[in-house]
């Protein structure tokens, strides 16, 4: 049968964007272990509420790790310590009876708090807007099975493909990079045979549009500890490959050399 | 009255390209004179956006989400059905059309299954060409699975995060005509009115959920892609999001809502462990190709699973359905899961459950096959629950996960209301009583990349440089007026209880009576209790906070009070059909078997719900079915 927690939570409250933010400091009472680690936020909430008090703005949508809504700093990691592991996947038996718990919003500059612990990610959409496709519109493909590609590379273009979107990779780096996001898109796609006309056009245009909001890379690898679907770094060195080549002035032959 | 479904004449093969060459068509250069409005952004919205704007349309997407990527289509596992018969094992259009009609029990309307079944193929040529990285098989093809109870390997995936892929592809294709400037997209946008003009869509009214800012957008048609209402249960596998809310106010505003009883309740999804559950997680039904479902004979069981010997197990589908066996259908798989907990063999601490084991499989296959197969769902439930699985079989039950009902369309996806489309998840049109697995992601697909964007032009086509409304006109200003209204109502009720409170109390009432099994006692009172509780949310609600920044208990009021009245009209529409079918179980309809019993000569129709105003209930209108092609059957699994 379950245990139950009672822990002490010290929680980023802050009214908007321009506003001052500081921790507060709530009791959660009576916390079943079998809960996640939202449950035992809305249980907090609830308990604000009862007391008028505001509840805790925090993202989270799908609570199955997949849609990368949720994420928070949680006793100063992103998603807290468990590998592998969205907030919304952290369960309260990895917690302790007494344990207080620090929760902050992600840290970057690229992104502003909207409220609490919600964050602005809306550059990374900015990052795939900038390339971050195929230029197939709808109605022109062949039979699917006319382009084989080897089991290999469909599995390592999906390796890279699992990334959610959350934005640890960005909260948990020292430079608030987004090298992991973007370079594992550019894998997802640069990877596979659809990939290729767009190649080099791709790579340099996120790229560059990956610079004008977020930090420099300078090989701290967090991002990768901090990741819930564990994208691995090597990513980073193939964007950073097609990067370089992208900017080789012939771009017929770039093409053909990959 | 229902409007004609203009379910084309001629051959079934030949009516969907029969219709397209007699509808009317924009010319290209006249596209970008019309502007098309998009509310919702998963793949039903995405895919559309996306292809409206390639076609030269002027589109406006909105999303709720801070991003199209997070839509609860994201969620999908399983896999997608195309009828590309690339196993060479007697799959056809024919098939999918016939599977998907006899699945759905008779309730759907044959003409759009059959379309459904048609652009299937053409929905994996488009994804792969997206660059969606499908399973392949070593030589490089593309693989597949047979899925939930199909009898052919039909089913494309990419590992268990099919919806993922298939998302990502749509959302990056549309990211791709935003970069273009034809489509304009709106995120952290929901829409809370759709406004009509001279009976005809002309806009929507949305309010920005982090600035708080009411704005009204105008536009020549209106596409709802808003996916599913499966959370009027409260617990669901469904993102904590998901709503009702576009297609009730639209509903509110004349567009009737069919079938709206239909709901799916999915066998494989992990118990609820206690009572702050606040959403249920579900295994992807894939698990059921390798699992085997039990329950302890005895009573009162405390052995644990790997101590109860063979004897004394009842594979109870494997017993009662020697065909289909654990392959069963959903509904019919539920139903059995619901009678053996009801009858005291629950598993697990709460008796909740009954057991997916794989110990057989593992045995067979060998631990790595099972681990590369289902390895990222194992440890989705190692992590919910503790528990390995292994070592030790999951445990399962029944939760709500998709709803068949939805926004009444036509054949060209048109609502009651001219100019307002509904596709996906939030029309009903394809599954009719219950839909089989891999097929909400073809149909969404379907709806927004091949069928949408080739009938939208036949209601545009005439209005060519007709000018907007303008978003100053009194119906916008109305509307807008109603919404502030009812926020301010909202925050000044100064109640006792949160809106979760009312939600979960809710989603009780619909889960006990409108929930697996359906009786006329149950449904009568269900109308007087959401009527009680309607009563309380409305007078003891109490949202704190404002209206001009983030504030999720608002954002909850509005769509729980939604919530609320299609509950009452769930109830109405399960009480008024006394026949069961597909997911829809009226225990006074039965077989001696115990199995669903239909109705034909009474309830052969699509019953679409028409709003009349806040005290009157709605009047319903029938839209009759005929089978020419799939022969009325009783279905049968044994
Ligand atoms: C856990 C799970 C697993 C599943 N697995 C499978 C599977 O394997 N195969 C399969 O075929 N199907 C599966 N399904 C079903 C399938 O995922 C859904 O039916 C389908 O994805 C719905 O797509 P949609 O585009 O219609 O809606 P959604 O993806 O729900 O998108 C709705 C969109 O509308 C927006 N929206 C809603 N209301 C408003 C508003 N008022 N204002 C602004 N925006 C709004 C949202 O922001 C979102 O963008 C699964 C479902 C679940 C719950
Ligand atoms: S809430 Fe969706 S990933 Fe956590």
């Amino acid at each position: 049968m379950s245990q139950t927690l009672n822990l002490t939570l010290k929680v980023w409250r802050q009214e908007g964007p321009d506003a001052d933010g500081s921790f507060e400091t709530y009791k959660a009472k009576n916390i079943p272990d079998d809960a996640s680690f939202l449950e035992m936020l809305d249980v907090v909430n609830e308990d604000l509420i009862d007391n008028g008090r505001t509840p805790i703005e925090f993202p989270h949508d799908c609570r199955e790790g997949i849609c990368g809504t949720c994420g928070v700093m949680i006793n100063g990691r992103a998603h807290g310590q468990e590998k592998g592991t969205a907030t919304c996947q952290l369960h309260m038996r990895k917690f302790s009876d007494g344990d207080t718990i620090v929760i902050e919003p992600w840290r970057a500059a690229a992104f502003p708090v909207v409220k609490d612990l919600v964050v602005d990610r809306s550059p990374l959409d900015k990052i795939i807007e900038a390339g971050g496709y195929v230029t197939a519109p709808t109605g022109t493909a062949a039979d699917a099975n006319d382009t084989r590609i080897p089991k290999e590379a469909a599995d390592s273009s999906m390796d890279a493909a699992a990334c959610i979107g959350c934005g640890a990779c960005v909260a948990a780096c020292p430079n608030s990079a987004a090298q992991l996001f973007t370079s594992a898109k550019l894998w997802h796609l640069n990877s596979l045979p659809q990939g290729q006309p767009e190649r080099y056009k791709r790579t340099e245009a996120m790229v560059e549009t990956m610079e004008q909001f977020f930090g420099a890379c300078t090989n701290h690898g967090e991002c990768y500890e901090a990741c819930p679907k564990e994208i691995t770094l090597d990513f980073i060195g193939y964007m950073n490959r097609d990067y370089i080549k992208s900017k080789v002035k012939n771009r017929k032959l770039a093409g053909q050399q990959s | 009255m229902l409007p004609d479904s203009k379910v084309p004449a001629g051959p079934m093969a030949e009516k969907w390209t029969n219709h397209k060459f007699h509808s009317k068509l924009v010319n290209p250069a006249n596209k970008r004179k019309f502007k098309i409005i998009v509310v919702g952004t998963g793949l039903a919205g995405s895919s559309a956006a996306a292809t409206l704007g390639e076609l030269g349309y002027e589109v406006e997407a909105f999303t709720f989400h801070d991003s199209p990527r997070r839509a609860h289509s994201i969620a999908a596992q399983g896999g997608i059905n195309a009828a590309k018969n690339y196993r060479n094992d007697g799959d056809s259009v024919h098939r999918l059309f016939y599977d998907t009609v006899k699945g759905g029990d008779y309730r759907s309307r044959e003409a759009n299954v059959h379309r459904l079944a048609e652009v299937s193929t053409n929905i994996i040529d488009q994804m792969a060409a997206q660059g969606v990285p499908f399973a392949r098989e070593y030589g490089g093809l593309l693989a597949n699975r047979s899925f939930g109870g199909a009898q052919v390997s039909r089913t494309f995936y990419a590992r268990g995060q099919t919806g993922q892929q298939l998302l990502l592809g749509a959302y990056q294709q549309m990211m791709g005509q935003v970069k273009a400037g034809k489509v304009k997209l709106h995120t952290n946008t929901e829409m809370l009115d759709l406004v009509v003009k001279d009976g005809e869509a002309c806009g929507i009214v949305c309010r920005n959920l982090v600035t708080g800012e009411i704005t009204s957008h105008s536009a020549h048609a209106v596409v709802l892609a808003t996916g599913g209402y499966g959370n009027v249960f409260y617990l669901s596998t469904n993102a904590m999001a998901c709503n009702v809310t576009a297609a009730w106010r639209a509903h509110r505003k004349g567009a009737y809502f069919a079938n709206p009883s239909f709901t799916q309740i999915h066998p494989t999804c992990i118990p609820a462990s206690d009572e702050f559950q606040s959403k249920l997680t579900l295994m992807s039904e894939s698990l059921r190709n390798d699992g085997r479902i039990w329950v302890p004979r005895q009573l009162n069981e405390t052995r644990a699973a790997k101590d109860i010997p063979e004897a004394e197990r009842n594979y109870y589908l494997e017993e009662k359905y020697p065909a289909f066996g654990n392959l069963v259908p959903r509904d019919v798989a539920s139903r059995n899961a619901k009678t053996v907990v009801d009858a005291g063999y629950g598993v697990g601490p709460l008796k909740n459950g009954v057991y997916l084991d794989f110990a057989d499989a593992i045995a067979r296959d060998g631990r790595d096959a099972i681990e590369a197969r289902y390895g990222n769902l194992f440890q989705m439930y190692e992590r919910i629950t503790g528990e390995d699985p292994y070592t030790q079989p999951m445990r399962i039950y029944p939760a709500t996960h998709y709803t068949m009902g939805g926004l009444w369309v036509d054949y060209n996806l048109m609502t009651t209301i001219p100019g307002l489309y509904a596709t996906g998840e939030s029309n009903f049109s394809d599954h009719g009583a219950n839909r089989l697995g891999a097929s909400a992601l073809m149909q969404g697909l379907a709806d927004g990349y091949f069928v949408l964007p080739n009938t939208i032009g036949d209601y545009l086509a005439p209005k060519l440089n007709q000018p907007l409304v303008d978003t100053d006109d009194d119906v916008f200003k109305e509307s807008e007026r109603l919404i502030e209204e009812t926020t301010s109502h909202f925050l000044g009720i100064g109640g006792s209880k949160s809106p979760d409170h009312f939600h979960r109390e809710l989603g009780k009432i619909v889960w006990n009576r409108i929930g697996m099994e359906r009786d006329e006692e149950g449904l009568k009172s269900a109308i007087e209790e959401i009527q009680a509780l309607s009563k309380e949310f409305w007078s003891d609600l109490k949202v704190l906070g404002d209206a001009k920044s983030l504030n999720s208990s608002l954002e909850k009021a509005g769509r729980i009070a939604d919530f609320f009245e299609l509950a009452e009209l769930m109830a109405r529409d399960a009480l008024d059909r006394r026949e069961s079918c597909g997911g829809h179980f009226r225990t006074e309809s039965q077989t001696p078997e115990g199995e669903a019993l239909r109705d034909d000569d009474n309830y052969a129709h699509v019953s679409a719900w028409e709003w009349n105003d806040k005290d009157t209930p709605q009047t319903k209108h029938a839209e009759e079915l005929t089978f020419d092609e799939v022969p009325l059957t009783q279905r049968s699994y044994k």
